[in-house]
């Protein structure tokens, strides 16, 4: 217990970057998951092929090689750099890394949203005169999100958690790798584990209980 | 004014669903295309809308070619048999969709939804999600968001079909009157023939891709052009029986009827609808012999089913003169009633003009 005290300003300090990890990578992946589910249903094929290729690649690759990819490949051998200092620059590694991997999740659950949508509700869209692209996002894509809430509260508690594999992308900031170089100086501390657990559990029981919440108020009636 | 050229829809598989079609729509008329499942009908719809591309063939909407132009470019509006109604809108909101897409001004959009809502009896239901409508009341909000437009022409596939018994009939007089004030060229698929003879003007029965005859209620339900019209028109199935004519006299099913003028000698098909037959308890010349197999009650009228020999034959007798069955009949054809069919065509009476096609 005194260990986990001593430790908990070190420790809360890694734990923030976590939180930081989770909010921009939520974001990103939300966004670029939205990009990706447009190209796998797209009229063009070329668009789809490419969107199934990325989500297949990527959500079938372990996340520690994405962020080891980022880091060693994109960044040291190709010469991709967020900023001049390393530890921002593997944040944003792993930022990058994490999204592009969550992304993959946030499209497939979003997909399975859009097939729930009857396709009478495209057909009525084209109908009236709106584009792919405006009958996606003013017609199926606000209904699929709907349906798809829950399950995109199961990927972003899974993407909090992953940020603990920051250290895959060269990034030592985060509290998984915070409490590991801990135990180098205090030997393993079962006060520091169940404190870190606890800790996000404080942030993930919250994703779980709002985005069920939420599942069932926005459910879209037919 | 629609007009079709030639229109042919060849689906992937070399499914012919549209086989050149040719067809010209008038101004405010209200124009059925009927037919049973599968005969093209709502695919010939849907690439008026724009939906589908023709293989081949042109479409004119009001004097412009529209073949190649996209559906909301075509200034028609096209009502769905499952409403399609956006479930994440209200009723105002649906209504003025297609408005906002056009970039009317949020004011007068919501102003001729309003409008439009309440000729249709929606005003009250405007914050309502189609959730929480009844099927009448979505059908409605489906009729409006077409309405509101102000298009050429209105595209109906289907729209009463899934309404119940009751309400069906009172959508029907609802939408014929509507028709009639906005005086909209409509094109209106239905399977139900009942639903094309009461609503329109004038009606394509359609069968495997082609139309099997164009003309008015009245046309189409006298003077079907072939055996499949024949069929298909008519809240009860027409008895179509093979026979002779020869020595100035048709020979059906062992009666022996007049011959009506124009038909040459040979095989025949004699059609006659069940209600255009009188049942005899006492043995005629001129009538159909049989036992009576069946008596089914239509409410204001009983269809009686008679067996005679290998053929059945049907008819309406007013309620109250049902026979028991079992019992031997003879079912009389009334004068000058009676279709006559060679080579599954109309022989007799004359076939309306310019009918077949």
């Amino acid at each position: 217990m005194d260990d986990l005290i001593k430790y908990a300003p070190d420790l809360l300090a890694g734990f923030l970057e976590n939180v930081k990890l989770s909010l921009i990578c939520g974001a990103l992946a939300l966004v670029l998951g939205t990009v990706l589910v447009a190209a796998r249903v797209a009229p063009t094929p070329v668009l789809r092929a490419a969107g199934t290729l990325y989500v297949n690649v990527v959500r079938n690759t372990p996340l520690t090689l994405v962020l080891a990819f980022s880091s060693l490949g994109l960044s040291d051998t190709i010469g991709l750099t967020f900023s001049e200092t390393p530890s921002t620059n593997s944040f944003w590694l792993v930022v990058f890394g994490l999204s592009a991997y969550t992304a993959t999740f946030v499209c497939e659950a979003l997909r399975a949203g859009i097939n729930t949508v009857p396709l009478g509700q495209a057909e009525a869209a084209r109908a009236i005169g709106l584009t792919f692209l405006q009958s996606l996002r003013l017609i199926i894509l606000p209904q699929a999100f709907r349906t798809v809430v829950a399950p995109l509260g199961s990927v972003m508690i899974a993407m909090i958690k992953n940020t603990t594999v920051a250290i895959a992308g060269g990034y030592l900031m985060e509290s998984a790798f915070r409490m590991r170089d801990t135990f180098d100086d205090t030997g393993v501390s079962i006060p520091i584990f169940l404190g870190l657990v606890v800790a996000f559990m404080a942030v993930t029981l919250p994703v779980g209980f709002v985005t069920s919440r939420l599942a069932s108020k926005l459910a879209v009636a037919r | 004014m629609i007009a079709l050229r030639g229109l042919t829809k060849e689906f992937p598989g070399g499914v012919r669903a549209l086989d050149g079609l040719d067809l010209e729509i008038a101004d405010g008329e209200f124009f059925a295309l009927l037919g049973p499942s599968g005969c093209g009908k709502t695919t010939l719809l849907r690439t008026i809308a724009g939906l589908e591309t023709p293989t081949s063939g042109n479409i004119w909407i009001g004097g412009t070619e529209v073949t190649s132009v996209p559906p909301g470019k075509r200034d028609v509006a096209m009502v769905f048999q499952d409403y399609a109604l956006f479930p994440h809108m209200d009723v105002t909101a649906n209504v003025a969709y297609p408005l906002r897409i056009r970039k009317v001004p949020r004011a007068r959009r919501e102003a001729r939804a309003a409008e439009t809502a309440s000729r249709l009896s929606l005003s009250e239901l405007l914050a309502r999600r189609p959730a929480q409508l009844s099927g009448g009341q979505q059908q409605r909000v489906a009729l409006a968001r077409a309405v509101a437009c102000h298009p050429r022409a209105f595209l109906f596939d289907e729209p009463l079909s899934n309404l119940d018994a009751r309400l069906r009939l009172e959508a029907r007089t609802f939408l014929k009157r509507l028709q009639r004030e906005l005086a909209v060229t409509t094109v209106f698929v239905t399977h139900d023939q009942g639903e094309a003879l009461a609503l329109t003007d004038r009606i394509a029965v359609m069968s495997a891709g082609r139309f099997t005859q164009v003309g008015t209620p009245t046309e189409v339900f006298q003077r079907p052009a072939n055996t499949f019209t024949a069929a298909f028109i008519g809240s009860t199935p027409m008895n179509l029986l093979p026979g002779t004519a020869g020595d100035g006299a048709l020979r059906v099913a062992g009666a022996v009827l007049p011959l009506p003028g124009g038909v040459p000698d040979g095989p025949i098909v004699y059609g006659v609808r069940p209600e255009y037959m009188d049942l005899s308890l006492t043995p005629r010349a001129d009538a159909f012999a049989g036992k009576v197999a069946v008596v089914e009650n239509l409410g204001t009228a009983h269809l009686v089913t008679l067996e005679s020999g290998e053929h059945l034959i049907q008819t309406v007798v007013p309620e109250g003169a049902e026979p028991s069955p079992g019992t031997a009949a003879w079912a009389v054809p009334r004068p000058g009633r009676a279709l006559v069919y060679r080579d599954d065509r109309l022989v007799s009476p004359c076939p309306a003009n310019g009918a077949n096609r």
